[in-house]
């Protein structure tokens, strides 16, 4: 009787359990709600509400009508970008630039991993990996005063070596052919210590059973990169490639402002998207193109990332972000 | 690491390897440390002889002539650092604080709403208003232009630093929060007292990231702060110097010198040494904790 009469109390629970209000599951959360508020409250401020702020870019925006009092133009802003030519040459910049960067910085990276995995002398990788780490932690202005240091016309380091070489001094700051070596390098001096970090961990991780193995048979060293370290690298590099394109339609904005700023003679091959809205907004105080250059950035990145995430999902649903 | 292995003789391609690693890693290392070399040799260096000559890799002709003119008078970039610090100390702080309880949060697995506020954070990184609607926003909506406030709050908190906390949290046995449990304590009892200790190489890496964050900062100063605030964060400051005779001449500002007295480009270099230094000092301490973070957090994070 008693026993029967736990069962009855349990199966209630049982059938109750999923009724329970919305209220009551609050409550029985409160806590971690509450300490997930200032999160919440963080990303509804300034996150969220911005996202009406969007519409701008369907106006003639000014500032004394504000956001839904300015006329309402349609899609003339975006027009106005497609019929300039400006749209496609900061989507082409941008891309460019990013693909360059993912598929050269990750060779960087892997290459650098490998080879400090062939160093032994633990002081030496030490020191090493300290000083490479150096230029993560700089500031990009700090980028671009070196960068003067290095190539103006009257006193940089390049030009100084130059002169005393008995050569004509070059007017860098006005070639723009030259400026996606050096924004490449820029990219590539301050990513690759970082970057390699991460797949010299992979490397650590490969079973050492496998390598004591290779080495026994005879395996020399290029076929120990090529058939063991390579391919354990493999989904690493897959993961962080697909990535990184879900993001190929966001630029470096610190890096390339700092290096080029407002020297218009050099747009036409290093103005990036974020880059031409940060000055239609700062210099030309043109709200509103600059939020319709915006939106397609957002829009066109977010079926991106979209479709990166689905390719990883295919490869592998662990490390699919949702 | 720590992996063991069989020493065996070395043949000629093994040796030739070795050699290539060494020799690729120290130049690497080299151009990663010799732009660092200009930069302070610069700074060390005399104007009269850089105007002829230019920039060289050692100092040319050296003196502290031009540090002397970043103190000349003291308040502008004095003032910088004591803004860029407040900001660096108490955002890490609150920031990391604020963090490490949601991404504790976010990962209990008893916790209902979890999937739903990590996709609401997550989504902020899918789809954003973009620069311009954010700006007016923040600036006529929020009224925040001209505030130290608009700098401050937006650096707080980022979607990856709270996936990369809720990650390592994931990696603190479930056990502990139920023994707390078991004990009665409640969630944030739990949470101060037995996870936040134990998330100590969690806490280093995202601290790290949060002070270079407030550190580096000139982007948003730059929007929001523009010339309505006397001392600017220390970045900005310098930005300003670099990019503006009129800040250059404005930071020895009582001088009464003309623009011909100023030591510009060293000046410039001595600015970049002093608003760079600190944080490179900060790095060392954190070493150990930090590339042991960012690799568990690279992948996924």
């Amino acid at each position: 009787m008693k026993n029967s009469n736990t069962k009855q109390q349990y199966k209630t629970e049982i059938v109750k359990a999923p009724k329970k209000s919305l209220w009551k599951i609050l409550k029985d959360n409160k806590t971690l709600l509450l300490m997930c508020l200032p999160a919440i409250i963080f990303f509804i401020v300034f996150n969220y509400c911005p996202l009406p702020g969007v519409y701008i870019a369907f106006t003639n925006y000014n500032f004394r009508d504000g956001i839904f009092g300015s006329p309402f133009v349609g899609f003339k802003n975006f027009e106005f970008l497609i019929k300039s030519g400006q749209l496609w040459n900061l989507t082409k910049n941008t891309v460019l630039y990013n693909l360059v960067f993912i598929i050269l910085g990750n060779v960087l990276q892997v290459a650098l991993a490998i080879m400090m995995n062939e160093i032994r002398s633990k002081w030496f990788k030490k020191v090493s990996q300290t000083i490479m780490f150096l230029p993560y932690f700089i500031s990009a202005v700090l980028i671009g005063a070196i960068t003067f240091n290095i190539f103006n016309y009257d006193t940089g380091v390049l030009n100084t070596i130059i002169r005393e070489a008995g050569g004509n001094p070059i007017k860098i700051y006005s070639m723009a052919g030259l400026w996606p070596f050096i924004i490449i390098f820029c990219q590539m001096w301050q990513q690759t210590g970082y970057g390699s970090v991460v797949y010299f961990a992979s490397i650590c991780g490969i079973d050492s059973g496998i390598v004591e193995a290779a080495e026994v048979d005879g395996a020399t060293n290029w076929q120990r990169i090529r058939y063991i370290i390579l391919p354990s690298l493999k989904p690493t590099f897959v993961i962080l490639l697909l990535f990184a394109l879900g993001g190929i339609m966001r630029g470096n904005f610190g890096l390339f402002w700092n290096l080029v700023g407002n020297n218009s003679q050099l747009f036409a091959t290093t103005d990036i998207i974020e880059t031409a809205v940060y000055r239609m907004m700062m210099s030309q105080n043109n709200f509103a193109t600059s939020s319709a250059v915006g939106l397609y950035q957002s829009i066109f990145g977010f079926v991106l990332v979209m479709i990166s995430n689905w390719l990883v999902k295919r490869i592998d649903p662990n490390y699919a972000l949702f | 690491m720590g992996k063991k292995r069989t020493k065996i003789k070395l043949g000629g391609s093994s040796v030739a390897l070795k050699l290539i690693s060494y020799v690729v890693v120290i130049l690497f290392t080299i151009i990663c440390i010799l732009p660092f070399i200009l930069i302070v040799s610069a700074s060390f260096s005399t104007e009269v002889i850089i105007n002829k000559e230019g920039f060289g890799l050692l100092p040319k002709g050296p003196t502290l002539s031009a540090y002397s003119w970043v103190f000349r008078y003291p308040k502008m970039i004095l003032g910088s650092y004591a803004v860029t610090i407040t900001m660096t100390v108490c955002g890490t702080i609150l920031g990391l604080f604020l963090i490490a309880m949601t991404g504790y949060a976010l990962q209990r697995k008893d916790f209902r709403f979890r999937n739903l506020l990590s996709f609401f954070i997550y989504f902020t990184t899918l789809f954003s208003a973009g620069m311009a609607p954010t700006f007016i926003w923040v600036s006529r909506y929020l009224n925040l232009r001209g505030s130290y406030l608009a700098v401050f709050l937006q650096l707080l908190m980022s979607p990856w630093l709270i996936i990369l906390m809720k990650n390592f949290a994931k990696s603190v046995p479930y056990e502990i929060t139920e023994s707390g449990k078991m004990d009665g304590a409640g969630d944030f009892r739990i949470f101060i007292s037995l996870i936040f200790p134990m998330l100590k190489p969690a806490l280093a890496t995202v601290g790290l990231f949060l002070a270079l964050g407030y550190w580096n900062e000139w982007y948003q100063s730059s929007l929001y702060l523009g010339s309505s605030v006397t001392y600017k964060p220390l970045q900005y400051y310098l930005y300003n110097i670099i990019n503006t005779a009129n800040a250059l001449r404005g930071s020895v500002a009582g001088a009464n010198v003309t623009f011909t007295d100023l030591p510009s480009n060293t000046l410039k270099m001595a600015t970049a040494v002093v608003a760079t230094g600190p944080i490179i000092f900060l790095y060392p301490f954190v070493q150990k904790y930090f590339i042991s973070g960012i690799t568990i957090g690279a992948v996924k994070g």
